[in-house]
């Protein structure tokens, strides 16, 4: 500490240092158990810039080459850690930059501390240069947000920050510190940790009520069926998951969001559900006497028509946000709570079982999509390639250890129905939003957040053009990312829906693209593109071998579609698995 | 559902920011906000927003869970019309010159429970308190006298059945809350969840 003050002689009773906001912030960090920042510099944030020049040995500054790409990697590194992401950011446009990145980790409930500078304090609301209103602009898309004026405010306002980011349902907090409060010297007696709010309850009081008419109904279901969400990644619950649905012996579907939270070839797990998920978990839903929903939100995309879903079925939504109960789908019993707490009680309290008759309607369901779908995708017929057989081959390398980042269409949907995962915190995509050019930052982020596993993005010719420059990111800090463009010289998923619902009309879906592989050498960055089949597996392994980040685009068949669909506006059980049954 | 009116009450921290996280919840769903007041509560550094909309009740019941939601929000509480006691305040400006000749007015007034507020020579401003027929019966009789200026606040509602704050901030402020503090909305209309 001696480095970073400047020391005045007081005979007080707990010992205060000088310090600027700057370091104050910083020391907040360190206390925090933060070591990596994502950011970029600028006029209102340059006395943080300036004290973190100090701060070199203790925290790592990765400088990416557009905010947004801040907050992507901050959600990445987030993602993959378990750990609340850091983000710095000048005032104005650097602010604005992060509104995608905050509204994407909003909805998908990712922690991440956004610090934004911010003119003098005494310039607010003149127009004065690169003055934003940021509070008010990210207001809907935060947990929580702030504005500091004053230096001594700011310990207890980012302990507060770290405690809400990453507390009860996660989500993005930002503190914006105008440029007077950053330079201000203040008594500084350290920094303490948050942990109560009087008027924020991150987690109830379990009611056992609850778990007991939970556990009756799912003693006595006949064909139950656990859906489950990123809840249980959040809530670290994933061994309390997975002890509860072993002994329950039911068959259980996640989410986009909840994937990898058990094994995909786990014997219970029946695969994704959703508009591009499996046809068993789609169709069945509307089979299931009981639906155990674990740490996810009935979103749109999972439901299809909310008036056809589960209607057959008693509810049980087990949930850490209250307002997410009854939000979409009535719960017949809501359990309220943290699920690491919840899940436990309720595997106390239910039966050993085993649904064999129920399961093997699952593996039927599951034959009929491999015969009609999966068998043509991974063992295409087609001389050009197939999405799946990229991720299939992939799978076959990475043997499933690999973090898969994925960016938004086609390629993710492809991504997730095939990538096999053995870990949890594996699959990381931007699922509610919806974000292209998420996946390139994401995966730098996703690289520092655990730098021992190999990190592979997947991203669609489309949106890898939407956040290409932090190619530069990478070719500067080198974190070792793996990149797999599969170029299929189209917007395909928007293509996909004007082949299907606007009678083939191709509005602006014809997307032309650089030449991939000249770009990344552009950026110091080896690559490689690949048109033909037998060159696949030798590819994909030459990039996971290489010793740093490598590019692979492979030209993949123009005009295939996503199959199972459940087109929007029909109930799940509608999910078809050709067009010609549209 | 039948829409009608609710009011909410909403106990929060006062803090600045705060009333545009909570106005953004209504106008993100497309809905108006009839009526908002803030003011102190029965508790020191508690804050009260007031809100009256008109809608279903299962809307204000998801609009309360997303208010409550709120970080610096203690506690959101919705009523019928019939649950609560509720008042708002107008004020009406007329010329005095027609006040002093026309007797009448002032009589109309006292029928009214309108009181002075200020008289000047050019004009004088009559308030009243009460719910808005009376207030907007008052407009329809102030009308042929000239009726200057009119003004009427947000309304102010005391529910009947609560006790107070006091009690329920004394449990958030515990660490470890009792089981009051965290009411269980389901739970306490046990009946209702389970029998669907
Ligand atoms: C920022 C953003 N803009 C637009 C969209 C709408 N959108 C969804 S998927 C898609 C096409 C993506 O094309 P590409 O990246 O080539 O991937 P593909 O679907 O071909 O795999 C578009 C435009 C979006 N999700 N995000």
């Amino acid at each position: 500490m001696e480095t970073l003050t400047i020391k005045k002689e007081k005979p007080a009773t707990k010992p205060t240092t000088q310090v600027s906001g700057s370091v104050a912030v910083l020391e907040a960090f360190l206390a925090e158990g933060v070591d990596t920042v994502f950011g970029y510099p600028g006029g209102a944030i340059m006395p943080i810039y300036d004290a973190l020049y100090d701060y070199n040995d203790k925290l790592k500054h990765i400088l990416v080459r557009h905010e947004q790409g801040a907050i992507h990697a901050a959600q990445g590194f987030a993602r993959v850690s378990g750990r609340t992401g850091v983000v710095f950011a000048t005032s104005g446009p650097g602010a604005t930059n992060l509104v995608t990145g905050l509204a994407d980790a909003m909805i998908d409930s990712t922690p991440v501390v956004c610090i934004t500078g911010q003119v003098f304090a005494h310039l607010l609301g003149t127009d004065a240069f690169q003055e934003t209103d940021v509070i008010n602009i990210t207001t809907p898309v935060t947990k929580w947000n702030y504005q500091v004026t004053d230096a001594t405010e700011i310990p207890a306002v980012l302990a507060k920050a770290f405690y809400i980011a990453g507390s009860g349902r996660p989500g993005p907090v930002l503190i914006d510190i105008t440029k007077n409060a950053q330079l201000q010297l203040f008594d500084y007696s350290g920094y303490q940790k948050c942990e109560h709010i009087r008027s924020y309850r991150p987690k109830p009081i379990v009611r056992k009520e609850y778990i007991q008419e939970a556990a009756k109904l799912i003693n006595a279901a006949e064909r139950p069926f656990v859906i489950f969400g990123q809840g249980v990644i959040l809530g670290k619950a994933e061994k309390e998951f997975q002890k509860f649905i072993e002994k329950a012996g039911i068959p259980s579907a996640w989410t986009i969001m909840g994937m990898s939270a058990i094994p995909t070839d786990h014997p219970l797990g029946v695969g994704m559900l959703g508009m591009h998920g499996n046809y068993g978990p789609n169709v069945l839903t509307n089979e299931c006497d009981v639906l155990i929903a674990v740490g996810m939100r009935f979103d749109d995309r999972v439901t299809g028509r909310l008036d056809k879903y589960a209607k057959q079925a008693k509810i049980i939504h087990l949930d850490i946000d209250p307002a997410e109960i009854d939000k979409n789908v009535k719960a017949t019993v809501p359990v309220w709570g943290d699920c690491k707490e919840t899940l436990p009680l309720l595997t106390e309290l239910v039966d050993q079982k085993v649904y064999p008759q129920w399961l093997q309607l699952f593996k039927e369901y599951q034959q009929k999509e491999e015969d009609k779908v999966i068998k043509e995708e991974l063992n295409p017929t087609t001389e050009i390639m197939t999405m799946g057989e990229v991720i299939n081959t992939l799978n076959e390398l990475t043997k499933g250890d690999a973090v898969i980042v994925t960016d938004v269409g086609q390629h993710q949907m492809v991504a997730c129905r095939y990538a096999k995962y053995n870990k949890s915190k594996s699959n990381i995509t931007s699922g509610g939003l919806g974000t292209m050019g998420y996946a390139l930052p994401a995966a730098i982020g996703a690289a520092y957040g655990d730098p021992s596993r190999t990190t592979v993005a997947i991203i669609g010719d489309g949106g890898f053009q939407m956040t290409l420059q932090e190619l530069g990111t990478i070719m500067q800090f080198k974190p070792k990312v793996k990149i797999i463009i599969l170029n299929n010289q189209f917007l395909g998923m928007v293509r996909q829906w004007q082949q299907l619902f606007h009678e083939k009309r191709y509005s602006f879906v014809d997307i032309t693209s650089p030449d991939f592989v000249q770009v990344a050498k552009g950026f110091g960055i080896p690559g490689k593109s690949i048109s033909k089949r037998e060159e696949l597996k030798s590819s994909l392994q030459q990039m996971l071998e290489q010793d740093g980040s490598f590019l692979l685009e492979v030209m993949v068949g123009k005009e295939n579609n996503v199959f199972p669909m459940v087109p929007q506006g029909r109930g799940v059980a509608e999910c078809v698995l050709s067009r010609e049954e549209i | 559902m039948t829409k009608q009116e609710y009011t909410i009450t909403v106990y929060t921290e006062n803090q600045i920011g705060l009333l545009n996280r909570i106005a953004i919840i209504f106008s993100r769903r497309k809905i108006n906000i009839e009526s908002l007041n803030t003011s102190p509560s029965e508790v020191d550094s508690v804050h009260r927003f007031t809100i009256v909309i008109n809608e279903t009740e299962d809307v204000v019941r998801k609009l309360c869970r997303q208010i409550e939601k709120q970080v610096e929000v203690l506690k959101a509480y919705y009523n019928t019309n019939d649950e609560i006691v509720w008042q708002e305040l107008a004020m009406y400006k007329v010329p005095t010159e027609v006040i002093a000749s026309a007797v009448k007015v002032e009589r109309l007034l006292r029928e009214h429970g309108a009181h002075t507020v200020v008289i000047r020579k050019d004009y004088t401003v009559f308030a009243v308190a009460g719910q808005r027929e009376e207030t907007d019966k008052l407009i329809k009789v102030l009308e042929p006298y000239r009726l200057i200026e009119f003004v009427r606040s947000a309304r102010i509602a005391i529910i009947k059945a609560s006790d107070g704050f006091h009690e329920k901030l004394k449990e958030f402020e515990y660490r470890e809350p009792g089981e009051d503090a965290i009411e269980n909305e389901f739970l306490n209309e046990n009946e209702k969840v389970f029998s669907m």
